[in-house]
């Protein structure tokens, strides 16, 4: 065969698989909307799940997964940027740093069940916290945390160097010049991956099924005293995520509608991550001008 | 002069910087007390099956029957191991060339639209749940599967087929970083000879990027061997060796999953949960040191 027909055809089969790709992602959103959205209603996203009878909600759920993801991002945004920031700016090369380097790498590619079961073990057990949303945050930190590191490292380094010297020669100290000159100039980057990596702890399941438990308690949503048991806003209190419900109906669920109920709840987290992914992109650019009082963003 | 050199290292700017560096390296301790405390508690508890009960390594790694609530209970976890590497291989097999072709497609093919359309692309395909995943595979791929194959849909096709959706854009996105950080004049005196694009592709550009395209098919049979929920939902949790792709089998994952939840603590079977544990996270060890090998080798 001619080198130009061999050419063609390797074209061909490249763009095929591309475009293959493509498809697949656009049929697999494609379905989960068409299925779920039908099930879609403002009672199922507020209304209590049922045990065996059909027509159960989300509510619960829902919110315990807007709860816990706020509760992870407290702990983690301030350590991983603290951790990023020492990565980026103060490591000097060497032993130490390339051993922490491996740390963050070790840690962020752990699977997420093993995660579950060191909270399990460690959170759970060991400082008896129970199954919680606090055990659950401190796991998803687990989990979380390296993301961060990352995020920050990465934002801080493409900096450019200039910024840095130029706040040297004022005789600015080290931490005026990473608080007040990098700080800002990174902040974009770092809020666009604090909402994609949100997405992920959004969705997350096995690293919260032995933590922060598997059920819901009756939660009264007139009750907004973080002690009271019944109280939505107890961070004590055993919390089920979207996810894990998803998981958990389609494993062992009885209602009759249990496939709606999961195509549903599937929708709600699609979407959800589909809108964490626009609103890092809008955020950034938005806080980029802000800041910067120029258009342009990398 | 002197008292007034040491009044000025007490100066606003001085406490703020020590505060800060210390806070900084407190999160970087933390990290590393994370990764300790993790490794000594899954050990710990992982080796207790070896040292307490009377199962041995190699009873537990070769083992082919498992049955923990038996009259004589015996934990030979050689079925889920091989379920594990068997969907870890199958998916790869099956991301790998479509990932690499989508790689191609963004950085040589059609540079500037292709990525336009494939970032994000690989953006939303990573950042959609492993459960919904596998929510698809119940309720797609397994009929498929039922309709067209012997067998119940259930199975390790099913699992590596919904694996290596989920594994695409982690070998997409390296293959594509190592593609396009390639320097431009070894493809330019590959064109100037006269060869033709895919002389190119196959001859120069894949053969120097091989080392660093391996790596994220690596990082990607990473993810594999540790996702837990979707494997878990479509594979049917059959504690045999399977003879064939549609024949129900189990995960380590899998098993820890369902297992985890159903057992006393401090209990045999409980126990050999945890070493299951152990060996997964030995195996994201062997990962990590392939990668490593494989970047150290992309150097030279």
């Amino acid at each position: 065969m001619k080198p130009r027909t061999v050419d063609k055809i390797a074209t061909g089969v490249i763009v095929f698989f591309a475009l293959l790709i493509v498809g697949i992602l656009l049929s697999l959103l494609g379905y989960i909307l068409m299925r779920g959205l039908s099930h879609l209603s403002l009672d199922f996203l507020f209304s209590a799940p049922q045990k065996i009878r059909a027509g159960g909600g989300v509510g619960p759920q829902l919110f315990n997964s807007i709860y816990l993801l706020l509760l992870t991002l407290l702990i983690t945004v301030p350590l991983g940027l603290g951790a990023g920031i020492y990565m980026a700016e103060y490591a000097r090369p060497g032993r130490i740093t390339g051993f922490i380097r491996l740390i963050v790498e070790v840690l962020s590619s752990f699977p997420s069940i093993v995660v579950g079961l060191f909270g399990l073990l460690l959170i759970v057990n060991y400082f008896n916290l129970g199954f919680s949303l606090v055990s659950g945050a401190l796991a998803l930190t687990v989990f979380n945390l390296p993301l961060m590191v990352r995020i920050t490292e990465q934002a801080f380094r493409t900096v450019p160097k200039q910024q840095k010297e130029a706040g040297f020669a004022l005789g600015l100290s080290k931490w005026k010049i990473v608080t007040s000159v990098l700080f800002p100039v990174a902040l974009p980057t770092i809020i666009t991956g604090t909402i994609l990596s949100a997405g992920r702890v959004f969705g997350e399941a096995a690293a919260l099924m032995f933590t922060a438990g598997m059920s819901s308690p009756r939660l009264n949503f007139h009750n907004w005293n973080p002690l009271s048991p019944t109280s939505p806003l107890n961070p004590f209190r055993p919390a089920e995520t979207l996810a894990v419900h998803i998981w958990k109906i389609n494993s062992e669920g009885l209602a009759p509608d249990a496939a709606q109920i999961a195509a549903g709840a599937s929708a709600v987290l699609v979407i959800t991550i589909l809108v964490f992914n626009l609103a890092a992109r809008f955020f950034g650019r938005y806080i980029y001008r802000k800041l910067t009082a120029s258009k342009r963003m990398n | 002069m002197r008292g007034k050199l040491k009044q000025s290292r007490f100066e606003k700017h001085h406490i703020e910087d020590f505060i800060g560096r210390s806070y900084m390296s407190f999160c970087v301790l933390l990290l590393v007390v994370i990764i300790i405390s993790m490794v000594y508690f899954v050990a710990s508890k992982g080796v207790s099956t070896f040292i307490s009960g009377d199962v041995t390594v190699s009873q537990f790694l070769f083992g082919t029957k498992w049955s923990p609530e038996a009259e004589t209970p015996s934990f030979g976890a050689f079925p889920f191991i091989a379920g594990s590497f068997l969907v870890t291989f199958l998916a790869a097999l099956i991301a790998s060339p479509l990932s690499i072709c989508a790689a191609l497609f963004m950085t040589e093919i059609v540079p500037g639209w292709g990525k336009k359309l494939l970032q994000p692309v690989i953006e939303l395909l990573s950042g959609i749940p492993s459960v919904v995943y596998g929510f698809i595979g119940l309720s797609v791929i397994v009929p498929f599967l039922r309709n067209t194959f012997p067998g119940q849909g259930i199975g390790v096709a099913a699992g590596a087929l919904v694996l290596s959706v989920m594994i695409l854009p982690t070998i997409t996105s390296v293959a594509a970083d190592a593609l396009s950080s390639l320097p431009q004049n070894l493809k330019e005196s590959s064109f100037a000879l006269g060869a033709t694009r895919w002389q190119t592709i196959s001859r120069v550009i894949i053969p120097t990027t091989l080392p660093a395209i391996m790596t994220g098919v690596v990082l990607g049979m990473a993810r594999a061997f540790g996702e837990a929920l979707a494997v878990q939902m479509v594979i049917g949790n059959a504690p045999f060796i399977p003879r064939s792709l549609f024949e129900s089998a189990s995960t380590l994952t899998s098993v820890i999953t369902l297992g985890m939840g159903n057992t006393t603590m401090g209990s045999a079977h409980n126990n050999a949960l945890w070493s299951m544990a152990l060996v997964l996270m030995l195996m994201t060890f062997v990962f990590i040191f392939l990668v490593r090998l494989l970047e150290r080798r992309n150097k030279i």
